[in-house]
């Protein structure tokens, strides 16, 4: 793929970014954060990618972090957004009264 | 299984790539509202494991004891974390969470620079530049996150911390960190040494950068180190000409910085003032030392009485009900007085807590409805009709002088106006002042009756004065 291409897809990926979050209530704002800040980790592509051409102790081990790091900011980034919008579910109501 | 190799750049791959791309927008737009927010989060973790197993089949993509091994370990610990944390840590844990991708960006940018240099032709500058930034931001946003995560964690001190000549520091640095790369892209044979050094330079600038930034300010601080990780990712991308990376890793830098703005906008600063101010570095003016004000104390018999006889009562929750893990028994307050026909609601500061819809997620956790917890604008118009507002565990944000005093620090910053109300009852542990540094002119006023104690005993025992009424 050319540069220029490339800028288009990441001048257009900045409007769509604007776009879209620009919407969100206050209210989202802190596991929208921690939504973002996990679709972020698909950093480890590139930490995928690299450990293929990696020899040597060094890069190996550089391939190795950037892999555990961008699956930790991954799994982790998703799954703690899970739980603080499963907080905004309604839950069926428990009969606290009959305790 | 799809074919064993997909071409990396080819069309399946991009293909693949645009529908993973695709599920994070559409996942993102389902955050705009609390009931789809949930899927909207499991499209993008769809679209997130899609773009992971296209690159696994890309060809070249080898080593595979290396990468299950990687995978296996940021599983096991992002998997026990995230189950692991309290609701009322979620800020520090996305700072680290951040911080982590920031170092893996930073990681790659090094074994793409060893690589590019290893090949002995010239390293294409389109890619050689797009490396340098990753590395210089992966690594301010990996350094900067940890010093957020250690503040927010009180693992160092939150107050602001700053040496003589800072500014001038911090100036230098960036100077420094952009002249090495600039050598390093203008070089025949451009050196590793060099490039390590820019990458510590970096590391001590992110340091330094967020460690004179107070805790209030932390949450403006992760939100904008999130942003320039998702640009660094973004960067990473264009030097693998990889496209999910470029759109995914722009889509957050974008939405990071909006993000940020709003933040700032919500504590009526700008995003410079933040993070060159060092605010609450305004030493602590001389308040306390003089004389002391006069301020009225109640038990929680009385704030007892006062709440069941009233006919409408706002709470106005804030850090301390976090860090006290009061929302479940505020939450029991509520109920008791709902039971007596008293109207409650919910007063929300926009950065009440340390981050954004900190409060909302609390308060969420312990079953309060989503229709009661009221926003700053809508709930300020009927606090003059309220009749008693209890803040539990806030304080600048409730404070007069913004509104009154035009020399405070916080002047101008948009507040709940609980001294509005008939009664106030501030629910906190000591006089002592909040993140801003600064006296409370709330507390001295007339018709403000302060209840020293934890938010959450203080809370329970009102909750069971009220059903023994």
């Amino acid at each position: 793929m050319d540069l220029v291409t490339e800028f288009a897809i990441f001048v257009l990926a900045a409007f769509v970014g604007f776009a879209v979050i620009s919407k969100v209530p206050t209210t989202l704002h802190t596991p929208l954060m921690s939504q973002t800040n996990a679709i972020h980790g698909i950093v480890m592509l590139g930490g995928l990618i690299v450990a293929g051409f990696a020899h040597g102790a060094l890069e190996l081990t550089l391939a190795f972090i950037a892999i555990a790091f961008g699956a930790i900011n991954i799994v982790g980034g998703f799954m703690v957004t899970d739980r603080m919008l499963g907080m905004f579910v309604k839950k069926p109501r428990k009969d606290k009264d009959s305790a | 299984m799809v074919a064993a190799v997909i071409e990396a750049g080819g069309e399946l791959s991009t293909v693949l790539y645009v529908v993973a791309f695709s599920l994070f927008i559409l996942g993102l737009m389902r955050g705009t509202h609390p009931t789809t927010a949930k899927k909207g989060n499991l499209m993008a973790a769809a679209g997130m494991a899609l773009a992971v197993i296209t690159t696994l089949l890309l060809d070249g993509v080898g080593n595979w004891g290396v990468i299950a091994g990687g995978l296996a370990v940021g599983t096991a610990v992002g998997v026990i974390a995230s189950i692991r944390v309290q609701m009322t840590e979620m800020p520090q844990m996305v700072a680290l969470y951040n911080g982590v991708g920031g170092g893996a960006v930073a990681l790659i940018a090094w074994s793409e620079f060893r690589h590019g240099v290893g090949l002995g032709e010239e390293f294409p500058l389109d890619e050689f530049i797009p490396v340098l930034f990753a590395a210089v931001i992966g690594s301010v946003s990996f350094w900067g996150s940890n010093v957020a995560f250690a503040k927010l964690q009180d693992l160092i001190p939150t107050r602001p911390m700053a040496v003589p000549g800072q500014q001038v520091l911090n100036a230098l640095l960036l100077i420094g960190v952009v002249v090495a790369c600039v050598v390093l892209a203008t070089s025949d044979d451009p050196s590793e040494g060099i490039f390590i050094a820019v990458l510590v330079a970096a590391a001590l600038l992110g340091n330094l950068v967020v460690l004179p930034i107070g805790g209030a300010d932390m949450p403006v601080v992760i939100s904008l180190l999130n942003a320039a990780t998702g640009l660094s990712a973004a960067a990473a991308g264009f030097a693998l000409d990889n496209v999910a990376l470029i759109v995914a890793g722009t889509l957050v830098g974008s939405s990071g910085t909006i993000l940020t703005m709003e933040m700032a906008t919500a504590m009526n600063r700008s995003v410079a003032n933040i993070l060159f101010a060092g605010f609450g570095g305004a030493p602590a003016r001389a308040t306390g030392g003089g004389e002391e004000r006069p301020h009225t104390s109640i038990g929680a018999q009385d704030a007892a009485i006062k709440l069941a006889y009233a006919d409408s009562v706002v709470i106005v929750p804030g850090y301390g009900l976090a860090v006290a893990q009061a929302q479940h028994a505020v939450k029991e307050m509520g109920d008791e007085l709902e039971k007596r026909g008293v109207s409650v609601n919910y007063a929300i500061h926009p950065v009440a807590g340390r981050m954004p819809g900190h409060m909302n997620v609390l308060l969420a956790e312990a079953d309060v409805p989503y229709e009661k917890l009221r926003e700053m604008e809508d709930i300020n118009s009927e606090l003059p009709r309220t009749d008693v507002a209890v803040v539990i565990g806030a304080n600048d944000v409730t404070n007069p002088a913004a509104k009154n005093d035009p020399d405070s620090p916080i002047a101008g910053m948009p507040i709940i106006e609980v001294s509005e109300a008939q009664q106030v009852i501030v629910i906190k542990r000591s006089m002592s002042p909040g993140f801003a540094g600064i006296d409370n002119d709330l507390f001295y006023l007339p018709n403000t009756d302060m209840l020293f104690a934890d938010a959450k005993q203080a809370a329970a025992e009102i909750a069971g004065e009220i059903g023994n009424l």
